[in-house]
């Protein structure tokens, strides 16, 4: 076994996973906070305005890293969920399952706050092009995998139900947005690319970028946080879980 | 026929066993259910599963029939690995729910099995509906049937398809003293035929040769 | 031993599901009725001017259509759950994608058919022109077998709960968008006179690749979803 399914199998044990994390979060929480207040005060009090949308535009500090964070969340939730089912890893299960409400609730701030940008930019509040729809039907898929996985009992057999959902959502995210573009589009090009000039100044980019890493850091610390909830609960029978219930856990280590 | 013991080094090889289990354990929500299990079944082996309500009974008989997967431990038929993507021929499974559409006749969902499992040699529809006692209800839709006689459709499925392991889940449940018989007799056939059953009764119900072999399954500390 | 052909197997599925439909016929007719009400209901809210009713008539056929699609794919797999015949079908040692598949197409054939057999008559009611009713056709096969393929793999992962009426939409509408916008598409297309090919070629990739994948999902769905 190579180090690095070794290190796989040991951070997927559950008592070292919840140890870890339990380590972890509080640090992930300080640093997303820190960092998404120093990328805030950039974006909304040293870059300047917009010689076009002049303080309006400033929603993209909000609006785009948690764009991009649904997206990221759908994906992090569609690989444990492949993991899950190919080598039943318990842990892949439990991380695929709590990134749902979490990158739900991403896309949902997404769509609130293109709402809230699109009212002055376009005079709507909605419009159906291609972005502002798939993201709608990301919703929906985040939804139906939190729905599914609440309505089956056996915990397990819930998370790798849903987990095949997800799965066949992934796949369907891209057609979703190519049949929508095809259909309607008027939402406004892409405008921050990795690879190619950026058509952004670098005094907007920098708090944009901190803002991504913020909330990506947000992200896992969210998602550790559900998992080490869920985790307790499935294991709720076992050694481990009991000693850290009854507040003998170090007499165990 | 009791497995053989397989450390005599002059004996022939023993024969492959129909089923084989070997650390079979399962849990639902990481509570175990039953096992770890080990056990032997050769051709003409029946046994008794026995065990109170909630002993995992039904889950170990759907366990071997690879409907569920057991958490440790495996499953081998006639030596080789069961598995979800690879089931057998070999196994036919009654479970409680009696698997027969009840808009359809007797004679009709023995039809279904028959394409869906295969037929065995020797065996026809109507002989089989008959000798459950079922002469003369080939074409009455199951749902007019009484439960007992539902159970015998089902009893009647067993025969025709060509599995060698029968995996019985209370098949004495609706049945009168002569259901009882008969599914004794039909026990007595298969395991005569060389084929093998295990099943489940929380009810004592005597084989008619001799006492069968008995597992029993106690709720996992 | 007669061990049997998968296609022998897949053709006793079609055989005994037809069989059911047969002895149920008054059910299958049921999603063409709801869709017909569907239908009967956009005039009385829109006005009867034909007009426009004839400018949102192809969205009123598809929506309706899809809905009674949905209504009756919660039926696809419930009745041979509930009666221990589906734990039959996935014990059979025959691949259970392509017996799952035959169930499927019999599901088209009882309740996709008779949809597509009443629309020229919904689109009547809502004064689609007639030049567009072949275009209308096309879509509504390839769609409609689409949205059965689709429909069942979330069916099977939804096979264990006891009602799954609401959760069932939540699945499979998302699945359904790309579908309704070609399907519906082309017909716009080509009542507005543009050319309306491409859209029910792209619809005729996706079957092509739905055919073959969709059971091999749902054969996977439900062996996770059954217990």
């Amino acid at each position: 076994m190579n180090t690095l399914t070794l290190w796989f199998h040991k951070f997927g044990s559950p008592p070292t996973f919840h140890r870890v994390t339990g380590l972890l979060i509080p640090w992930l929480f300080a640093a997303a906070l820190l960092i998404g207040l120093v990328g805030l005060y950039g974006g909304l009090v040293l870059a300047p305005a917009d010689y076009q949308q002049s303080d309006a535009y400033r929603i993209i500090f909000i609006h785009v890293p948690c764009a991009w964070m649904g997206l990221f969340a759908y994906i992090f939730m569609a690989v444990n969920a492949f993991i899950a089912l190919v080598w039943r890893i318990k842990i892949s299960e439990i991380l695929a399952m709590a990134s749902a409400p979490v990158g739900a609730w991403f896309t949902a701030i997404t769509l609130a706050t293109g709402a809230i940008w699109g009212k002055p930019m376009w005079g709507t509040w909605w419009t159906w092009d291609a972005r502002l729809t798939s993201e709608l039907v990301l919703l929906f898929l985040f939804l139906g995998v939190i729905g599914l996985y609440n309505a089956i009992e056996d915990r397990r057999q819930a998370a790798r139900a849903a987990a095949f959902l997800g799965l066949v959502g992934i796949v369907n995210v891209p057609i979703v947005h190519f049949s929508v573009s095809w259909w309607n589009t008027l939402h406004q090009g892409t405008t921050v690319r990795l690879l190619g000039p950026s058509r952004i100044d670098s005094s907007m980019l920098w708090p944009l970028l901190l803002l991504a890493l913020a909330t990506h850091i947000w992200f896992f610390a969210s998602v550790f946080a559900r998992s080490r909830v869920s985790l307790l609960e499935l294991e709720g029978g076992k050694e481990w879980a009991r000693a850290i219930a009854l507040g003998t856990e170090h007499g165990h280590e | 026929m009791e497995p053989c013991p397989a450390m005599i080094a002059s004996d022939p090889p023993p024969p492959i066993p129909l089923l084989q289990a070997e650390g079979l354990a399962f849990a639902r929500n990481d509570e175990p259910v039953f096992g770890p299990l080990d056990f032997t079944l050769n051709p003409g082996d029946v046994v008794l599963v026995e065990g109170d309500n909630g002993s995992g009974k039904t889950t170990l008989l759907k366990v071997l029939s690879g409907l569920l997967q057991p958490n440790s431990g495996r499953i081998r038929l006639n030596g080789e690995d069961l598995t979800l993507a690879r089931l057998s021929h070999q196994v036919a499974l009654l479970g409680h729910l009696g698997g027969l559409k009840l808009d359809l006749t007797a004679l009709e969902n023995l039809r279904f099995a028959i394409g869906v499992f295969g037929l065995r040699s020797g065996a026809a529809p109507l002989p089989a509906l008959a000798s459950v006692g079922l002469e003369g209800y080939e074409d009455v839709p199951v749902r007019s049937l009484s439960a007992g006689q539902k159970k015998r459709v089902a009893l009647a499925r067993l025969l025709l398809v060509p599995a060698a392991l029968w995996l019985l889940d209370e098949p004495y449940a609706n049945l009168d003293k002569s259901g009882i018989d008969l599914v004794n007799r039909l026990l007595d056939a298969h395991a005569r035929r060389g084929g093998a059953a295990l099943v489940t009764s929380h009810g004592a119900y005597a084989f008619t040769s001799g006492t069968p072999r008995r597992l029993p399954l106690r709720p996992t500390p | 031993m007669r061990y049997g052909t998968t296609a022998s197997a897949c053709a006793a599925v079609i055989r005994r599901d037809l069989l059911l439909t047969w002895r149920r016929r008054g059910d299958a007719l049921n999603p063409a009725l709801f869709a017909i009400m569907v239908v009967v209901m956009f005039p009385l809210a829109l006005g009867p001017e034909p007009n426009q009713l004839a400018n949102v008539s192809v969205g009123i056929v598809f929506v309706a259509v899809l809905l009674a699609g949905l209504l009756a794919l919660d039926n696809l797999f419930r009745g041979d759950h509930e009666d221990g015949t589906l734990e039959q079908v996935v014990l059979s040692p025959h691949p259970l994608s392509l017996l799952l598949g035959s169930k499927i197409l019999v599901h088209w054939l009882s309740t996709a058919l008779p949809l597509i057999v009443i629309s020229p008559a919904l689109a009547e009611m809502l004064h689609l022109p007639r030049s567009v009713m072949p275009v209308l056709i096309v879509a509504l096969i390839l769609a409609t077998l689409l949205l059965s393929l689709l429909g069942a793999v979330c069916v099977a992962l939804t096979i264990g709960m006891r009602r799954s009426g609401m959760l069932l939409a939540l699945l499979v509408l998302p699945l359904y968008v790309p579908v309704l916008i070609f399907a519906a598409g082309a017909c716009n297309a080509a009542q507005m006179g543009l050319p309306f090919l491409a859209p029910l070629l792209w619809l005729g990739a996706a079957l092509a690749l739905a055919l073959v994948l969709a059971p091999l999902a749902c054969a996977a769905a439900l062996r996770i979803s059954i217990t």
